[in-house]
């Protein structure tokens, strides 16, 4: 712990990003962990109104650390945050791409590769369990996740039409 | 077909902003569409050797393919120039988004707007979710490793590193023998 909500944010999403197995998404949950129930810089619900804004627009889904940071300390915060997610791994991917390139063939990277399948998987079906349970209030919403969730699984459709429709259905206070 | 000539700093630059500006919900697949069949920086097959490395690592996958790709032709003036290609508009666009939900997110229109939107990204979030359940976990042993992650992380609300000590090992050490 530290007093300075920068050096705190540049301190939590460096660390993260160094156990971020699965991506960015994948740890989710403990971002909403350390925001969150540490250090009480929002609440559960502001944290997927972050979410939704991250998806809601262009580029990689991690920018949500962006506006994290941004959220607790202004551009300042947003720009150490993102910068302390993709430093040290951008660093550890550079240092380690040859020695992955050589070892295509290697018994260790594919038993490694295919063991972290699954717990990958489990992050992100955590992931998606805790960020619905802090974006739906009502019936109705949790009926609006599923219905997502249906239609991107079922069909091709663009995922803007989606939150398109999610914009509409919150603007009318259906959900 | 011959293979293009190996890309200029600023063009690594601009393949990686268009990816960055293209991409909603996920920029894996615009990513592997620039590399593999508009630019041709990679064959397919290298395209999944690299994001295999990126998946393994820790981190934005995304940003990691970005570190390999760029520093493979231009080292690490390479990776800064897809990185930052990547990552420059997304990164101003999602700061603009914050100061209007800081500015307006109270207002009860917005906020209602903001609920519905939220309801709609969890629903994307599970249905990725879901289809990387449907087609990682056709083993048994995958089924109890995803099952005892989401217990840990979800229902335990275990810290992660507590939870991928446990589990991690014990998945690898339970699939070793069976690579080949």
């Amino acid at each position: 712990m530290t007093d300075s909500p920068l050096a705190q944010l540049a301190l939590d999403f460096g660390l993260l990003s160094l156990i971020a197995v699965g991506g960015g998404i994948a740890v989710l949950p403990e971002m909403q962990r350390m925001v969150v129930d540490n250090h009480g810089w929002m609440t559960a619900a502001t944290f997927a109104d972050l979410f939704a804004l991250a998806q809601a627009a262009p580029g990689p889904n991690v920018l949500v650390v962006s506006l994290i940071g941004w959220q607790v300390a202004g551009l300042a915060g947003a720009a150490v945050a993102t910068v302390a997610m993709t430093v040290p791994t951008s660093v550890l991917t550079y240092a380690f791409a040859r020695v992955w390139e050589r070892s295509r063939d290697a018994h260790w990277r594919k038993a490694i590769q295919r063991g972290l399948a699954p717990v990958t998987v489990g992050l992100m079906l955590a992931a998606a369990y805790l960020i619905t349970r802090a974006a739906d209030e009502t019936a109705a919403a949790y009926a609006l996740t599923a219905f997502t969730a249906a239609v991107v699984i079922a069909t091709k459709l663009h995922p803007l039409w989606l939150i398109a429709l999610g914009a509409v259905l919150g603007l009318l206070g259906i959900v | 077909m011959d293979a293009p000539p190996p890309p200029t700093l600023r063009e690594l630059f601009g393949g990686f902003f268009g990816v960055g500006v293209s991409g909603f919900g996920g920029v894996l697949p615009w990513a592997r569409r620039m590399l593999v069949e508009e630019r041709r920086w990679l064959g397919p097959d290298e395209f999944t050797d690299v994001l295999s490395l990126c998946q393994f690592l820790p981190g934005p996958n995304i940003v990691n393919v970005a570190v390999t790709v760029g520093s493979r032709f231009h080292g690490v003036r390479g990776a800064l120039a897809a990185v930052v290609g990547l990552m420059a508009a997304p990164f101003a666009i999602v700061v603009a988004l914050g100061a209007l939900y800081t500015t307006y997110g109270h207002v009860p229109a917005v906020e209602a707007t903001i609920r519905g939107v939220s309801a709609t990204a969890a629903g994307l979030l599970v249905a990725m979710a879901l289809k990387m359940a449907r087609t990682g976990l056709t083993r048994w042993s995958a089924v109890i490793v995803a099952g005892a992650a989401f217990g840990g992380i979800a229902l335990a609300r275990f810290p992660l590193l507590a939870v991928l000590g446990v589990v991690a090992p014990l998945s690898v050490a339970a699939i070793w023998r069976s690579v080949r």
